[in-house]
């Protein structure tokens, strides 16, 4: 089986059908390729997801709890502990109007059937201090729920690279793909490097899937999305707990991150995204400040029309199958122990029906 | 020369910012305000000079014979730059340079003075960021007691203090001996200077020979080299290096084809040559080219200095090595393009006023390409082969680990290596591992440095603190693009 | 590891203090270069494997010669000014929050 993108999406897929026993490639682009698996924020999240999409909720519940599993057999296969936890995460709020929209968001999103299992609690000031004494006295309350955790997302994507290395997977770097042809019961995938011949093949490009999923009868209209992430220098244990907007990683630095922008393939940082996330952050945990920053960068999150996964194996073309989402950390347990092995099997399985981009060909009901 | 002590004394805006007060930057904005241009220079350090002219206004040194003539032609470089009506902030980092969004063309750049930032905007930006020593990885250079040749040098030029032990100097270039010259007659006890270069070296620096019989660095290498040679104990042919100790160097291992013999000391100091600043040009965009002359990622630049981004231009050796007159000739004539860019000179008057400047240029540049060759490091000194040398001394990365990586993992370049082994990430943003990261995986994977590619640079290129980010302007669009 | 040169233009000396011991150093000297003027073999230990280091660039760019300063964690001692009265200690491994740490 061919495997197109070796980031953290195709390194899991890769890495799920080896273990399952398939012989598998991975074809991926060079050194310069977008790759969101660099830019990542890290967090396996749960909370304030699938509004619109239950089960999408459900299926970033069940990789949350499959995490600590894949974790395990990372660990096992390729001996680099990734530094998963899950303490559960805060989303704090820096006015009564960011906590009132959080808690409306969460409300909605709980009102849906099938949401009954999520657990999070709405907290005040001295709630959240309680729990998390370094924030600041702008932080009137926080969401908090007991699923979510984090790893060390570059661990993932090297353990995963590892892992797959180990499993006699042939990883091909320099071969961007330019064409995919069916062709006798199978495909030939064509590029500057050369031509390979296979049964099957599984896109997980990234943004790349928009352009090569039609050639195979999919559709994955995919977008970047631009987020820009600062690190500060190593400092001392403060944080344990994940958040959308700041982390500390094992290693000791600071994240802070969750701008959003549609800026096409933009990458460019600019400074006043950064203050704005710097000023919040700081806000938010005080003793921040003095801190240096050390890097700042941008990634280009995969978005899909509405922000959900798109998982389909291609009706004209059986063999070829397209997997694309923006939290690959969050769903890598479920691809490498769920879905992985459905492609293998052939047949993707039932909890990801809903997943297909037939979704964006329906009349939206009033 | 208007001095800036704080921030809040920046103008908004400069028709030009020049970046390094070295002699490239010095020239650019001392010709650029006699020119009618606002210009603002700024530099990180105390006082003007850059790394070559380190302290030359302020330096403790008082016997001129020691540091040599050379070093205090500085002094009228920065007497004409104090004499101009240009800003001077010292002390002054550059953390970001980028275009201005609301003003299409122009600049926007973020600066550092006194632990509070600003943002300021330019129309024309030279960068000056001159050069920094090539990496010189060897087993144990992270001990304490070893450090570069230029830092010894800084600390006599600066500070007039010399290692006070037993001291072995190595490696190969210019500086090297000018270097040995100096400290000796500081009296520093040089217990040997262990010579690196290559001797196949001389037969492909041979067809440049003639150029450099006819340049001004015969002269003044011979001398040099000759001054050098007469008083210090000379170890040529030295083909492999480690320094030894138990948290403090004690001694160095010198390898000299077949036959190895430790060396006792208090300091040891590397130097293999110098490779263009690249970090800020970079992180603006402009592009770099590898120069296989120089082994070196070059910016890359036309013959008035201008970038691949239009309104950046580069000069001194940032833009490749050139020494210190040289970099003053392009500072210069880098200066006559920006004030024709602004409008205040005419295309036929900038050639007409640049001519004399740009001949200089070519004369002492006449031999560069020799010295290029003759002293282009040995490749074990570039790619260290013991697996345990650390290649990232910030994160503590070592040679093994990055050629596993490139070979078993399938790593192609130092942004995938980065992600995988974390070298580069550290305080100094790549700068102490990058070429070498690149070699190592050029050299494993069996492509050149041109193909694999250099570090992918962001701000801030230097050391801000989340407060002082925190305290500039947000825009509403930034805001909304947060607080969703 | 250092020493002043024989002759040397005279300027005025400034007390401070590197971890706790008391020391001289000259006026317009950096951190880094007093320090290795009293002879101080290492300002600090790595994040990564707390392994001792001294000042290895003198110029900014190498990030070695990292020290507290009066309380402040991770400066650059060799773009540092030493100033009378500068309590300078080594910076052991990841930056401290300090005494302020709200």
């Amino acid at each position: 089986m061919v495997v197109i993108g070796g980031g953290v999406v195709g390194g899991a897929i890769a890495l799920g059908l080896a273990r399952s026993g398939a012989s598998v490639a991975i074809l991926d682009e060079g050194d310069d390729a977008f790759r969101a698996s660099r830019g990542n924020f890290a967090l396996v999240w749960v909370q304030s997801k699938g509004f619109g999409m239950p089960e999408y909720a459900i299926w970033s519940r069940r990789s949350a709890d499959d995490w600590n599993g894949l974790a395990g057999i990372l660990k096992a296969e390729s001996g680099i502990d990734v530094a998963h936890s899950q303490p559960g995460g805060f989303m704090l709020c820096l006015s009564d109007d960011e906590l009132q929209t959080r808690v409306d968001g969460m409300r909605r999103l709980h009102n849906q059937e099938t949401m009954t299992n999520f657990t999070y609690e709405v907290l005040d000031h001295a709630e959240t201090k309680r729990r998390l004494p370094a924030i600041g006295k702008d932080v009137v309350g926080a969401l908090y729920s007991p699923h979510d955790g984090h790893v060390n997302s570059l661990k993932l994507f090297r353990a995963l690279r590892e892992a797959c290395v180990r499993r006699g997977v042939a990883y091909r770097p320099n071969s961007a793909v330019e064409t995919i042809e069916p062709r006798e019961g199978g495909f030939s995938i064509r590029g500057a490097w050369g031509e390979i011949r296979t049964g099957r093949v599984v896109l997980c490009a990234g943004l790349g899937n928009a352009r090569l999923a039609p050639m195979v009868g999919l559709d994955a209209p995919v977008k970047p999305s631009k987020g820009q992430v600062i690190v500060t220098e190593k400092t001392e244990p403060f944080l344990h707990n994940p958040m959308v907007t700041v982390r500390q990683t094992d290693e000791g630095g600071v994240m802070i991150g969750d701008s959003q922008e549609d800026r096409g393939f933009d990458t460019i940082v600019r400074q006043p995204i950064l203050s704005v996330m710097a000023e919040r952050a700081v806000r938010m945990f005080p003793r921040l400040a003095g801190l240096n920053v050390v890097r700042t960068w941008s990634a280009l999150r995969v978005m899909s029309p509405d922000g959900f996964p798109i998982y389909d194996q291609s009706l004209s073309h059986p063999g070829a199958f397209v997997v694309t989402c923006h939290s690959g950390v969050t769903l890598a347990a479920n691809h490498v122990l769920t879905l992985a092995p459905a492609i293998l099997a052939g047949t993707l399985p039932d909890a990801v029906a809903s997943f297909s981009a037939r979704r964006f060909h329906v009349p939206a009901h009033a | 020369m208007i001095a800036i002590d704080d921030i809040s004394a920046l103008s908004s805006h400069y028709d030009l910012v020049v970046v390094g007060a070295g002699p490239a930057g010095l020239s650019a904005a001392a010709r650029a305000a006699d020119l009618g241009l606002s210009v603002l220079l700024a530099d990180e350090n105390p006082a003007p000079g850059g790394q070559i002219y380190r302290a030359v206004t302020t330096t403790p040194v008082v016997q001129r014979d020691i540091l040599g003539e050379d070093y205090w032609l500085g002094a009228g470089i920065a007497a004409r730059f104090e004499r101009s009506v240009a800003s001077y902030a010292a002390r002054c980092t550059v953390w970001a340079l980028g275009p201005d969004e609301t003003s299409p063309g122009a600049f926007e750049l973020g600066l550092s003075l006194g632990s509070k930032a600003r943002m300021i905007s330019a129309a024309q930006v030279i960068l000056a960021t001159g050069a920094q020593e090539r990496p010189f990885p060897i087993p144990g250079w992270t001990l304490p007691g070893v450090m570069t040749a230029g830092a010894a040098q800084i600390a006599l030029k600066s500070a007039g203090i010399v290692p006070a032990g037993r001291t072995a100097i190595a490696g190969c270039g210019p500086l090297l001996y000018l270097l040995a010259g100096q400290l000796a007659a500081a009296g520093t006890e040089i217990v040997a200077v262990l010579d690196t270069t290559p001797r196949a070296n001389w037969a492909k620096a041979l067809a440049a020979l003639p150029d450099f019989l006819r340049s001004p660095y015969l002269a003044k290498g011979l001398k040099l080299m000759a001054k050098a040679r007469r008083s210090l104990r000379f170890v040529s042919g030295v083909t492999g290096l480690a320094a030894q100790g138990d948290r403090q160097l004690s001694g160095v291992r010198i390898v000299r084809g077949s036959t190895a013999e430790t060396l006792a000391c208090d300091t040891l100091l590397l130097h293999q040559g110098v490779i263009p600043s690249v970090n800020l040009a970079s992180a603006a965009g402009c592009a770099l080219d590898f120069d296989e002359t120089q082994h070196a990622f070059v910016p890359r630049v036309d013959a008035w200095f201008a970038s691949s981004v239009g309104g950046i231009a580069i000069a001194g050796d940032g833009a490749g090595i050139g020494g210190a007159e040289s970099a003053a000739l392009r500072g210069e004539i880098a200066a006559f393009d920006a004030a024709r860019k602004l409008g205040r000179l005419s295309e036929a008057e900038r050639d007409r006023q640049a001519a004399p400047f740009q001949a200089e240029l070519t004369r002492r540049l006449r031999g560069r390409r020799f010295l290029d060759l003759l002293y282009k490091p040995a490749a074990q000194f570039l790619a260290p082969p013991a697996d345990e040398t650390i290649v990232c001394r910030c994160e503590e990365v070592t040679a093994g680990q990055v050629r596993d990586a490139a070979s078993r993992l399938g790593v192609t370049g130092p942004n995938q290596m980065k992600a995988f082994l974390r070298c580069g990430m550290g305080p100094c943003q790549g700068r102490l591992c990058g070429p070498t990261v690149v070699e190592l995986i050029a050299q494993t994977r069996g492509t050149t440095p041109a193909e694999t590619g250099y570090y992918r640079l962001r701000p801030p290129v230097k050391p801000v603190t989340l407060a002082e980010l925190a305290a500039l302007p947000p825009t509403d669009e930034a805001t909304k693009a947060v607080v969703r | 590891m250092f020493r002043p040169m024989r002759e040397r233009a005279a300027s005025a000396t400034l007390a401070f203090s590197f971890d706790g011991q008391p020391l001289t150093g000259r006026a317009g000297d950096t951190v880094a270069a007093a320090l290795l003027a009293n002879g101080i073999v290492a300002c600090r230990e790595t994040p990564v494997s707390g392994s001792p280091r001294a000042p290895y660039c003198l110029m900014g760019v190498c990030f070695e010669c990292l020290v507290v300063i009066d309380g402040v964690g991770n400066r650059q001692g060799c773009l540092v000014p030493l100033a009378e009265g500068m309590r300078i200690e080594t910076q052991h491994g990841r930056r401290q929050f300090g005494e302020d740490a709200a």
